[in-house]
């Protein structure tokens, strides 16, 4: 239903987002890692509100039908981008939830009013009709967009590539086909943003879903054979219009991070691992001209371990590596964070200047080795992962699984699920939330939104 | 020329076009914002009030050529019920326009966008009842093609009057915002146009079988 003025949770600049009112829910989406127990998959409710009773706590929780969907990325229907000049539609509702299950292609869609602690299952998208209307497959990523909402997929129906991206109508959720005109070389998809100022839209590389789905292949990613490319695209014309490739050994470019001011023509990527050297980076892509280039902004090394206390996976290579599998960047464009799942590190860098990363804060909850603890909790394992920064900046959300089948290579012990929250110093500095400590009971949480929008769900049109 | 009136709707029509962020003054405001220039708020506006015009006067190309072959009696219920179904269309599905995805756009690209915008919105067929009410024996056949024909001019006189009319809010709306306010009040004073417009189509199609 159309409301009578905007959204309120929309904003036409990211500047005027940072002055939201702070968020009181955050959703978080929970899988089983052992399906065969018959257990759901679920989209949880967490109280963020710090002068709550039931803060930190799961206050709600509504299950999928399926079994085994792998609940992992979601987005919402809308967002500040309806408030883009060209199509604007600013009286639809930020309000569902589409939550897609990575292994079953099935898409959820939630509705998290009237009661937002408890969000009802309105529609179902079967994995066949994705594929019968895009050709896609492993639904992945979900952006709201100013004409209808983006959903990134990893491949095809048999596993394979290319993947891409699809679209879905904000309000009937209607499949409504594929996105990609002409998609050049590129064929492996995990990400996609853009810079909104521009029509320009960047995607990156992940594996096709054989290469992914029964966890990392060691033959292929000591051949470099993992995504390792950003790809550039016309967005309005849907073209690719150029690779920017980091180089072989730079394997899993995953998530991006452009900067939110639609003025601004630069952004960030998250590498995995480098096969020279176990080390992970963050690179910076930025335009120069009519041109657009890419550069290594941050290294994070491996760290030297004992081969005994190493999972069989790593153990040849007596080290373990940081695998930065996250990163967020605040909506001033001034901080960046890196979640390093292998490590349990979570950094903080100042990016006011891109050409120039400091390194702000530092810590570490989990880790392969250190297995480091909260402060409410004794030794954690899995990392820090998915990670989800309030919209003023001051409050990180965290949790500590990747994906099913690759956790297992990690951490062979089983991942015990957990949500932190770290307060994040605007001047600089993190130190997780003493009060704050989610634990999960034979389910492992992945990526949370926050009530009214966060650093990633929103785009903008307006400087 | 007939009483004053619906000249003073023609304009009025036009002012409230102006005011709709959807027409056009809030994509002027995108553009100065994105290249930090006040001129380009300024230089948007001519494509988007040519875009305006073309929507307009295509309308009332469509009614003249429509005159040619059938009376006023059966052109004035038809207009009508067209624009009360279209009103209900706009209604039901305030967000059917077209899914235009730029920002980076030229002078023509602009023209086009607004006459895209202004037509889906039905901008033109909003004037419907004035323009039967002002020019009824606008004509488009070869024998009133002439200048000395008053409604042809008439014709000419509302397009170019809801433009002007249109172009002059919309610069104002748009320098004012983008100097003084801000688009924070985009956030406040948005209020929901897209019903208004429906109900204005429905209230003009009503309008043209009253006149």
């Amino acid at each position: 239903m159309a409301l009578w003025k905007p959204d309120q949770t929309f904003y036409p600049s990211p500047r005027m987002a940072m002055q939201a009112p702070r968020e009181k829910l955050g959703y978080v989406v929970t899988f089983n890692p052992t399906p065969q127990n018959g257990k759901h998959d679920a989209l949880c409710v967490l109280d963020v509100d710090s002068e709550s009773k039931t803060y930190g706590r799961v206050v709600g929780r509504a299950e999928v039908p399926g079994v085994g969907d792998e609940l992992h990325h979601f987005g919402w229907n809308a967002c500040s981008a309806a408030l883009c000049p060209y199509a604007p539609h600013p009286h639809v509702e930020r309000r569902y939830l589409l939550v897609p299950g990575l292994r079953s292609s099935r898409m959820y869609i939630f509705d998290t009013k009237p009661e937002p602690r408890n969000p009802k299952l309105i529609k179902v998208i079967e994995a066949e009709e994705i594929a019968a209307r895009t050709g896609y497959s492993r639904p992945h990523t979900i952006h709201c967009g100013p004409d209808a909402i983006y959903v990134s997929a990893l491949g095809n129906p048999a596993g394979d590539g290319p993947g891409g991206i699809f679209l879905v109508d904000h309000e009937s959720f209607d499949v409504l086909g594929r996105w990609e005109v002409d998609r050049g070389p590129q064929q492996f998809a995990y990400d996609f943003w853009w810079h909104l100022g521009y029509d320009v839209a960047v995607t990156s590389e992940w594996g096709t879903p054989k290469m992914v789905e029964n966890g990392v292949i060691p033959e292929l990613l000591l051949g470099g054979k993992y995504g390792h490319a950003l790809h550039i695209w016309d967005l309005r014309k849907r073209r690719h219009l150029k690779s920017l490739d980091l180089g072989a050994e730079q394997q899993m470019a995953l998530e991006l991070r452009p900067s939110h001011d639609p003025t601004k023509t630069y952004g960030f990527v998250g590498v995995v691992i480098s096969t020279k050297d176990l080390s992970a980076s963050i690179w910076h892509w930025y335009r120069e001209g009519d041109d657009w280039q890419v550069r290594k902004a941050i290294e994070i090394p491996a760290e030297p371990a004992d081969p005994n206390v190493l999972p069989p996976a790593l153990k040849p290579f007596k080290a373990v590596p940081p695998l930065v599998t996250d990163i967020n960047l605040s909506l001033d464009d001034k901080f960046l964070y890196v979640a390093c799942f292998g490590t349990g590190d979570l950094k903080q860098y100042d990016v006011s200047d891109p050409f120039n990363a400091k390194l702000t804060g530092t810590l570490r909850l989990g880790g392969i080795v250190s297995k480091a603890a909260h402060p409410k909790s004794g030794p954690l394992n899995g990392g820090s992962q998915m990670i989800e920064l309030s919209r003023d900046g001051r409050r990180l959300y965290m949790t500590n699984s990747l994906y099913g089948a690759w956790d297992a290579q990690f951490y062979p012990e089983g991942i015990r699920g957990w949500a932190a929250k770290i307060d994040c110093d605007p001047a600089g500095g993190i130190a997780p939330d003493p009060r704050f400590f989610a634990t999960f009971d034979g389910e492992r949480p992945h990526q949370i939104r926050l009530e009214g929008g966060d650093s990633s769900s929103d785009s903008f049109c307006y400087p | 020329m007939s009483s004053a009136w619906p000249w003073l709707a023609v304009a009025g029509l036009g002012a409230y076009h102006g005011m709709d962020p959807s027409m056009g003054w809030l994509f002027a405001v995108a553009l100065g914002l994105q290249e930090k220039s006040r001129w380009r708020v300024l230089n948007a506006l001519w494509p988007i009030g040519i875009g305006h015009l073309v929507a307009i006067a295509a309308v009332i190309a469509i009614i003249g050529g429509f005159r040619a072959f059938f009376t006023i009696e059966f052109i004035q219920p038809a207009g009508a019920v067209v624009l009360i179904a279209f009103g209900i269309f706009r209604f039901m599905w305030p967000r059917a326009h077209p899914r235009w995805v730029a920002m980076r756009v030229n002078a023509p690209e602009l023209a086009l966008w607004s006459l895209l915008m202004a037509s889906a919105h039905g901008a033109g067929l909003m004037l419907f009842p004035i323009v039967l009410r002002i020019a009824p024996n606008v004509c488009l056949s070869p024998a009133t093609m002439n200048l000395a024909n008053h409604s042809l001019a008439d014709a000419a006189a509302i397009v170019l009057l809801h433009t002007g009319a249109m172009l002059i809010v919309m610069g104002a709306v748009a320098l004012i915002v983008y100097d003084y306010l801000g688009l924070a009040i985009l956030r406040r004073a948005w209020i929901n146009l897209d019903t208004i417009w429906a109900g204005a189509l429905v209230a003009a199609g009503l309008l043209s079988l009253a006149i």
